[in-house]
């Protein structure tokens, strides 16, 4: 299983590196997501002073985490994508690869691809945000469990809409439902890591939990998702 | 008979009784009755829509039968536990390509080697027989032409040594020098103990290696016919 899915990592990273769609197309639409919000928020609080900042840091976990939910989007399109052209779902079938290290291997590549993304444009926001950083560490945790969590979960759910004729629309109304309370536990670990607020490591436990579910759910069931795609 | 490998069995590689294959509910195949024997090659034609490529992703384990009997090296393909043993000694050359485009030839060759446990200097000397040398390796799929990519595809499929071949429309796009390598490979794939059965359009070329021609209508088996020489014949032209 461990070495179906090291195969399948390897491959998908090296499709990115190749076709860089996540670097050079997702990367700048989320650096300018972060660039939007940033004036959005920040001119409608000017009459305000000094608020608007205030605001602006506030806002900025959910901001940032928004942003990552479409670029995770994309990404498990894309993922999705690689195999449902040429045919080449059916040939993974057809090597008889364990469909757990498919799973595996394929959620390790968004997992990847994300924080690579994620490290990029948290680095970003923040800094033109202009937010304090109380917890290095629970930072960390908490990207490195979100990530995980809407990599796994996400890949289920993509592997569920594959077999339908509309995926493309049809994966983030999938998706997005689904990923409302990683998004909701995402962003109070954050506030909690970047202000210093109480708490957010049972945010961060709760994000480790749901995401070693969804890596189980995808193991156990993607053989059948596979079969009925 | 489910999940036993009766691959030494020579007189039944392929058995389908009132085999019912559904394509999005629709019956692609609708009672088929059919029996291939170890060491064949069989040539299945038809007119479009006729059930070919069904055949061939149900042969193939790909496709679960609906209802009827339909067991290959006896597995059955009713189970989705014995298809996926049997995929593991099908292989099966599609229409569709099975390469990931943004990745080179030699990238392909490589995954798709090991994924298959496959051997890789088959699959390179395959490409260098066919023209797709180093110069060629380091190209990505998408920047290849359908006939080279067929060549790709087909080392690839070549590399994995299954027992039972499957191919569909294994000529298209090839020149005529590359349909010769295909006619060559089938006849050495029997040589080695290999079943081959295929879907093709080309009739004065599949007849001549055919030792039987199966013809499909609506999803029905029209005509079956053997031909017990075609493979000596071909054999003196090459």
């Amino acid at each position: 299983m461990f070495r179906d899915a090291w195969l399948i990592a390897k491959k998908d990273i090296r499709i990115e590196l190749s076709s860089k769609v996540i670097f050079a197309q997702v990367l700048p639409f989320s650096l300018l997501f972060v660039v939007l919000a940033g004036m959005v928020v920040t001119t409608d609080f000017v009459t305000k002073g000094a608020e608007s900042r205030n605001v602006l840091e506030q806002v900025a976990p959910a901001v940032f985490w928004i942003i990552a939910t479409f670029a995770a989007i994309m990404a498990l399109g894309r993922s999705q994508a690689v195999e449902s052209s040429n045919g080449n779902l059916d040939a993974l079938r057809m090597a008889g690869l364990d469909p757990a290290g498919i799973f595996l291997g394929k959620a390790a590549a968004v997992f990847i691809q994300l924080l690579a993304l994620e490290l990029i444009v948290g680095f970003a926001a923040f800094t033109l945000y202009g937010v304090p950083l109380a917890s290095v560490g629970l930072l960390a945790a908490t990207v490195l469990a979100t990530t995980l969590a809407v990599a796994s979960s996400g890949m289920v759910y993509a592997a569920v809409a594959a077999g339908t004729t509309t995926r493309e629309t049809f994966v983030p109304l999938l998706i997005l439902p689904v990923l409302l309370p990683v998004l909701l536990a995402a962003t109070r670990a954050t506030e909690s890591a970047l202000f210093g607020v109480s708490g957010g490591w049972n945010w961060s436990a709760a994000l480790f939990l749901f995401s070693l579910l969804y890596v189980g759910i995808g193991m156990l069931t993607f053989d059948v998702l596979m079969e009925e795609s | 008979m489910s999940s036993q490998d009766s691959t030494n069995d020579k007189t039944d590689v392929v058995e389908l009784q009132n085999a019912v294959a559904l394509i999005n509910r629709f019956p692609a195949l609708s009672g088929v009755d059919l029996r291939f024997e170890a060491g064949e090659i069989c040539h299945l034609c038809g007119p479009n829509g006729a059930g070919k490529t069904t055949l061939l992703r149900l042969l193939a384990g790909l496709l679960p039968l609906h209802s009827g009997s339909a067991t290959v090296f006896g597995y059955d393909t009713s189970s989705r536990f014995d298809r996926r043993h049997l995929r593991r000694v099908a292989g099966l050359l599609a229409h569709e390509s099975f390469l990931y485009d943004e990745l080179s030839v030699e990238e392909n060759l490589q995954f798709w080697a090991k994924a298959h446990r496959g051997d890789y200097r088959t699959g390179r000397n395959i490409l260098k027989s066919v023209g797709i040398g180093s110069r060629l390796a380091s190209v990505p799929v998408r920047g290849l032409s359908a006939g080279q990519k067929r060549k790709v595809s087909l080392a690839i499929f070549v590399c994995r040594r299954p027992r039972l071949w499957l191919l569909d429309e294994p000529h298209a796009s090839l020149d005529e020098k590359g349909r010769d390598f295909v006619d060559k490979l089938l006849l050495r794939a029997v040589e080695f103990g290999s079943t081959v059965v295929f879907a093709s359009h080309n009739h004065e070329r599949s007849s001549a290696i055919a030792t039987k021609t199966i013809s499909l209508v609506g999803g029905q088996v029209h005509e079956e016919a053997e031909q017990e020489t075609a493979i000596k014949e071909v054999k003196d032209v090459s």
